[in-house]
């Protein structure tokens, strides 16, 4: 058993369509100095650094390396860590495992990425079998774009189920001054006048069949930090430190082809993982608040299922009763989540830094309106993989 | 060797044994095969030497249908440059995940329709190959939604 770890300071810049001011050593420098802020700590303080993005997105390498002096690392020890869209989720992992290993008291996990600077469906399709995918692989929305067509075939959900999930995550995003998109129109309509206005809406255009427009997440350019740090120091450092109670991940398949889209088979097992650490046996009553990577908008309504928030088809009844707004018995991202920022490196570990923010009572606006005890972050990539982490106030067992 | 179009890549890349097995027979027959585990008697297309489930070796090909059924997919509508090629994919166009009859993986690939009412999950599809094959998936042309 390794050592009690906390969150103890997060950091992220302003998440934007395009951050043509800075320079990605900057963008990731900007977000180190908030991060170190929060915590009142300073560079000297950190240990070891754990740092990824999709690097070959914009066409780079070595990203360690050439970013030592914008995250820090100069005559430190670090670690590149690159796992697709699970990138941010991995970088919190191994940054934890530093610490809970008791070779690191305090290591700061630093995940970002500049789309504007990158060619996101090139370097997705890139990342695949050169042999056997490159060759028709449609990036990431069509690789969405596939899933969603199994989940309606299979359990009859609609469109309007789609941009359910669509509009809470836009709603919550008003509320979150680091959200990519802003879309203030949507201010004091009622979610299912939204629904029909998105779905009705002709400027709303197909990207991939059923996917449109308002059913996907944006490039973005954006960076984050967190910083775990020890049991003895943790409690020093923040007055109410998000301590990481269960981690887990999932990784399966050898070809894209070999994915049964039928269920999200890995965040189901990282999930039951997750539970049977933390001792949780129904997750719907037992968790406060969910930060998910739901990169499209039928994720919100399958994957909740696979996590075990309810049974297979149930998704859409949680979503039109209101079940993850931020009043409800368990909301979904208050950030905005995915679907409102994607700095693809950075988002899942802004999904840890927001659950982090949510049980230390320090999410501002997007604050959900009751104390946190347990927070489950999620990060999806590659294909189909999954990384869990779950914070908590207690320290675990 | 792969092509891409009418570019080349500076790069070669090496299939398994079983790999090469498909591309040939798909290449030199318009045969599809794929492998069967011993243990969980899973057929894998395309073929390779161990079935990661239960992690054991894999040595018996099978022949495999040109037929199947669309498992999923989409309409791609959105234009964007074929890293593969440098050119951009023409839209709209049919993506699908195809079950061959036989195995139990799917094969990734185009199809020949982008009509809504053909395209859908269970329909039936067959392999179109291209009259001159090089040894590549591409020697599909894509699949005919039936």
């Amino acid at each position: 058993m390794g050592k009690r770890v906390a969150v103890v300071g997060y950091g992220q810049t302003y998440q934007r369509s395009s951050r043509k001011d800075v320079n990605g050593v900057e963008l990731i420098n900007e977000a180190v100095r908030v991060a170190l802020a929060d915590a009142e700590l300073t560079i000297k303080d950190i240990d070891a650094i754990v740092i990824g993005n999709m690097d070959h997105f914009e066409g780079i390498n070595y990203v360690d390396m050439w970013s030592a002096e914008g995250s820090g690392a100069v005559m430190k020890p670090v670690m590149k860590v690159t796992t697709g869209g699970t990138t941010g989720t991995s970088v919190a992992m191994c940054a934890y495992y530093h610490v809970a290993s008791g070779m690191f008291d305090k290591v700061l996990a630093i995940g970002w990425e500049k789309n504007s600077e990158s060619d996101t469906t090139g370097a997705i399709i890139t990342a695949f079998h050169p042999v056997w995918e490159r060759p028709n692989l449609g990036g990431a929305v069509a690789g969405l774009a596939i899933e969603a067509s199994k989940y309606m075939h299979d359990y009859g959900a609609t469109e309007k189920d789609g941009a359910r999930v669509a509009v809470r995550e836009r709603l919550h995003a008003l509320n979150n001054p680091y959200a990519h998109l802003h879309q203030e129109w949507m201010k004091g309509i009622p979610p299912d006048q939204l629904v029909d206005l998105i779905v009705g809406s002709e400027q709303n255009q197909l990207l991939a069949y059923p996917l449109r427009m308002s059913d996907m997440c944006p490039r973005t350019d954006g960076a984050a930090a967190v910083i775990f740090a020890v049991e003895g120091k943790a409690e020093k450092i923040a007055p109410i430190p998000a301590w990481v109670q269960a981690t887990a991940n999932r990784h399966n398949f050898v070809y894209a082809g070999d994915v049964d889209m039928a269920r999200n088979t890995t965040i189901a097992e990282a999930s039951q993982a997750v539970f049977r650490k933390a001792g949780i046996k129904e997750p719907l009553k037992q968790i406060d608040v969910c930060e998910l990577y739901l990169p499209y908008s039928y994720a919100g309504l399958k994957w909740i299922e696979d996590i075990g928030f309810c049974g297979y088809g149930e998704g859409p009844r949680l979503l039109w009763d209101g079940v993850t707004d931020m009043d409800g018995e368990m909301p979904i991202n208050p950030s905005g989540g995915v679907m409102s920022s994607n700095a693809i490196g950075a988002t899942a570990l802004i999904r840890v830094g927001e659950g982090a923010l949510q049980v230390m009572g320090r999410a501002g606006a997007r604050q959900v309106n009751r104390k946190v005890n347990l927070a489950f972050c999620s990060g999806f990539g590659g294909c189909y993989w999954a990384d869990i982490m779950l914070l908590g106030r207690k320290k675990p067992a | 060797m792969v092509t891409s179009g009418d570019s080349s890549q500076p790069f070669n890349w090496t299939v398994d044994e079983y790999g090469s097995t498909f591309l040939r027979e798909m290449r030199d027959h318009k045969k599809l095969v794929g492998i069967k585990c011993p243990k969980c008697g899973k057929v894998y297309v395309p073929p390779r030497p161990v079935c990661g489930q239960c992690y054991v070796g894999m040595n018996e090909i099978v022949p495999v249908s040109d037929e199947g059924e669309i498992y999923v997919f989409t309409i791609v509508h959105f234009g964007f440059v074929d890293p593969n090629t440098g050119v951009q994919r023409p839209v709209p166009h049919g993506y699908a995940f195809i079950k061959l009859d036989g195995a139990d993986t799917c094969l990734t690939h185009f199809l020949d329709s982008v009509d809504p009412v053909k395209v859908k999950v269970g329909a039936r599809v067959k392999a179109v190959f291209e009259p001159k094959r090089t040894g590549s998936m591409m020697d599909i042309k894509h699949f005919k939604v039936l």
